[in-house]
């Protein structure tokens, strides 16, 4: 019997509702520097960017593989580091720092991976030990001459293409778009190759994919090493925005969480899920902000009680909608 | 233990190989002989360490002691994606399903240990899902799945996987009598393109209709082997299952099972 070109049938079934969502999420992100004026929004929607391409990194981990990281920070700040100090210290050229920088955060990957996926590290450990990882990392960024230690380091101002800095402002948004595009490019390699097949596999179930021949410390290896990289990338794109760094900014826990936020509230494992996810959290500050008045502390704490609100009842994150609402079981009840 | 079958060597063949657990010895010194083609059945009481001896042939487990050779090769300790490689597969007894996956996404994984592209690996999904009767599921969630289409997915993923041993954990547990009529005929078809198979089976139906030879295994010990007839007139079989001195009872005609 011929097989009716199975790919096709996968993409009829899931693909339909999410491609118009994907057209849709182009032609907005393409219109922007068009559309938008002001600097501020402009700021924002490239700081949404590099979210999304720091969440599409926790996601090949953690939303693909099932290992969530808490410390994506110490890739995100390794490549953003390893940039500055090359450039800053060594007068690397910018586009081969860049490159090597995300060669850093692959190398720190790998490290990590080794050590704690060879114990057999999962969930929370895996977590604690990232985490633990990341605020060492914080540490040494404090303690080391060579990144300027607590007082952080410049990154001189020339701009042109050569030194990966851009006077119009709307430069830095058309290559954060390009590393979102990258990134939604590798997440969708990832669902249609084995080496995604595997990661998927071992997420669902560790001794039924050892069963079945994967090598489940190669494949995650290779997946918090990709993760990694990516995740380095957006550090190098953060050092040449804003051209300056300190260890609080590069390794402290707020990229961290920037980094899982985003897939968890658009949809862990999916290929639209933290760009979305990044979308959503976005605006979503902007609005508490709005809506609170700028009264101190007020903005985050509505912030807090939103997430709290998605967390709850799209338990599968915005890209799940269709599956449903999940309704708490005393509401579910009282509806009949 | 070990007579006839002199002149082709085993397809699998285990020597002395223990596995203890703190105080239990839960595989003590057994040694087996699997020639290539056929069935064999390995039956026993619960606690017996039928599915302990999977996990240490399949490698999940490490033996303590012990010699275990496939295909001419010692496989003792080897990681299970390795031995998974070399041609011997096994199947759980409580069913793992990737359950996100559809049934032909779960079948894939298996089929990516030949096939590197996505297509061919979903298409020899499909063959394979055929062969174990499940055309009509393919894009069915796997959760989704009853617990006989779990165990039929659980057959297909580890035949996609090329084997050319399969240990098959308990593959009837929990089928009704029409869906074990059912996968009789899988099984024996797969025995027929020519794979070997070691099944842990309850559903002595089963065993009588497939084995071709069956072994019984008694806290960690194998304790007898031969066709299913023979070990059931074997009286250390009856005791291993009823308690010692059921066979000298039932063995004996007297009505004094319960006496005392």
């Amino acid at each position: 019997m011929v097989p009716t070109s199975p790919s096709a049938v996968v993409s009829n079934r899931v693909m339909t509702p999410h491609r118009l969502l994907a057209v849709l999420l182009v032609v907005t992100l393409l219109a922007v520097p068009f559309v938008v004026q002001s600097s501020f929004w402009l700021t924002f929607w490239t700081m949404t960017l590099l979210a999304a391409v720091l969440g599409q990194s926790w996601n090949i981990l953690g939303g693909y593989g099932g290992q969530s990281s808490f410390g994506h920070a110490a890739f995100f700040g390794t490549g953003a580091y390893a940039a500055a100090i090359l450039q800053v210290r060594f007068g690397v050229d910018a586009r081969l720092a860049a490159i090597a920088a995300i060669g850093f955060g692959a190398i720190a990957g790998a490290a990590i991976g080794m050590l704690s996926f060879r114990y057999g590290l999962r969930g929370s450990y895996f977590a604690l030990v990232t985490m633990a990882f990341a605020e060492v990392f914080r540490i040494i960024a404090v303690a080391w001459p060579l990144t300027g230690g607590g007082a952080g380091l410049n990154v001189p101002l020339h701009a042109g293409a050569a030194t990966l800095q851009f006077v119009d402002r709307r430069g830095y948004y058309w290559a954060a778009l390009a590393l979102v595009a990258i990134s939604i490019g590798l997440a969708a390699w990832l669902e249609r190759s084995r080496f995604g097949a595997w990661l998927v596999a071992l997420r669902e179930n560790e001794a039924a994919a050892q069963a079945l021949g994967i090598n489940i410390f190669r494949v995650k290896l290779g997946a918090i090493t990709l993760s990694a990289a990516l995740a380095a990338s957006a550090g190098v794109f953060y050092t040449q925005y804003f051209l300056y760094l300190d260890p609080g900014i590069a390794y402290g826990p707020g990229y961290s969480i920037e980094a899982l936020l985003g897939p968890i509230i658009g949809g862990t494992g999916t290929v639209l899920g933290p760009l979305i996810g990044a979308i959503s959290l976005h605006l979503l500050g902007r609005l508490a902000t709005a809506a609170t008045g700028g009264a101190p502390g007020l903005d985050l704490a509505f912030y807090g009680v939103l997430l709290i609100g998605i967390l709850a009842f799209l338990p599968r994150g915005l890209t799940g909608l269709g599956a449903g609402v999940n309704w708490p079981s005393a509401w579910r009840r009282s509806r009949g | 233990m070990a007579d006839g079958g002199d002149a082709a060597p085993a397809l699998l063949e285990l020597a002395g190989v223990s596995r203890r657990f703190g105080g239990l010895l839960a595989v003590d010194s057994v040694a087996l002989q699997v020639m290539q083609g056929g069935i064999v059945a390995l039956v026993g009481p619960n606690g017996a360490g039928k599915t302990t001896l999977f996990a240490l042939i399949a490698g999940f487990l490490k033996p303590d002691r012990g010699r275990i050779r496939f295909a001419g090769r010692d496989i003792a300790g080897l990681a299970p994606h390795l031995i998974c490689r070399r041609g011997l597969a096994r199947t759980f007894q409580i069913v793992q399903p990737f359950g996100a996956l559809s049934v032909r996404e779960n079948i894939a994984v298996g089929a990516h240990l030949r096939h590197a592209g996505r297509r061919a690996a979903l298409a020899h999904a499909t063959a394979m899902a055929e062969r174990v009767g499940m055309a009509g599921m393919l894009d069915q969630p796997a959760a989704e799945l009853t617990i006989a289409g779990r165990k039929r997915l659980e057959l297909a993923r580890v035949l996609a996987t090329g084997p050319r041993l399969l240990l098959l954990d308990e593959v009837m547990a929990g089928l009704t009598p029409p869906e074990i009529a059912a996968i009789v005929p899988v099984i024996r078809g797969l025995a027929d393109d020519g794979l070997t198979i070691v099944m842990i089976e309850h559903v002595m139906q089963a065993v009588a209709s497939l084995a071709d030879e069956v072994h019984v295994l008694n806290q960690g010990r194998l304790i007898a082997r031969g066709s299913l007839a023979e070990i059931a007139a074997d009286p250390v079989v009856v005791e291993a299952y009823l308690g010692h001195g059921a066979a000298a009872k039932l063995g004996g005609g007297t009505a004094g099972v319960g006496g005392g």
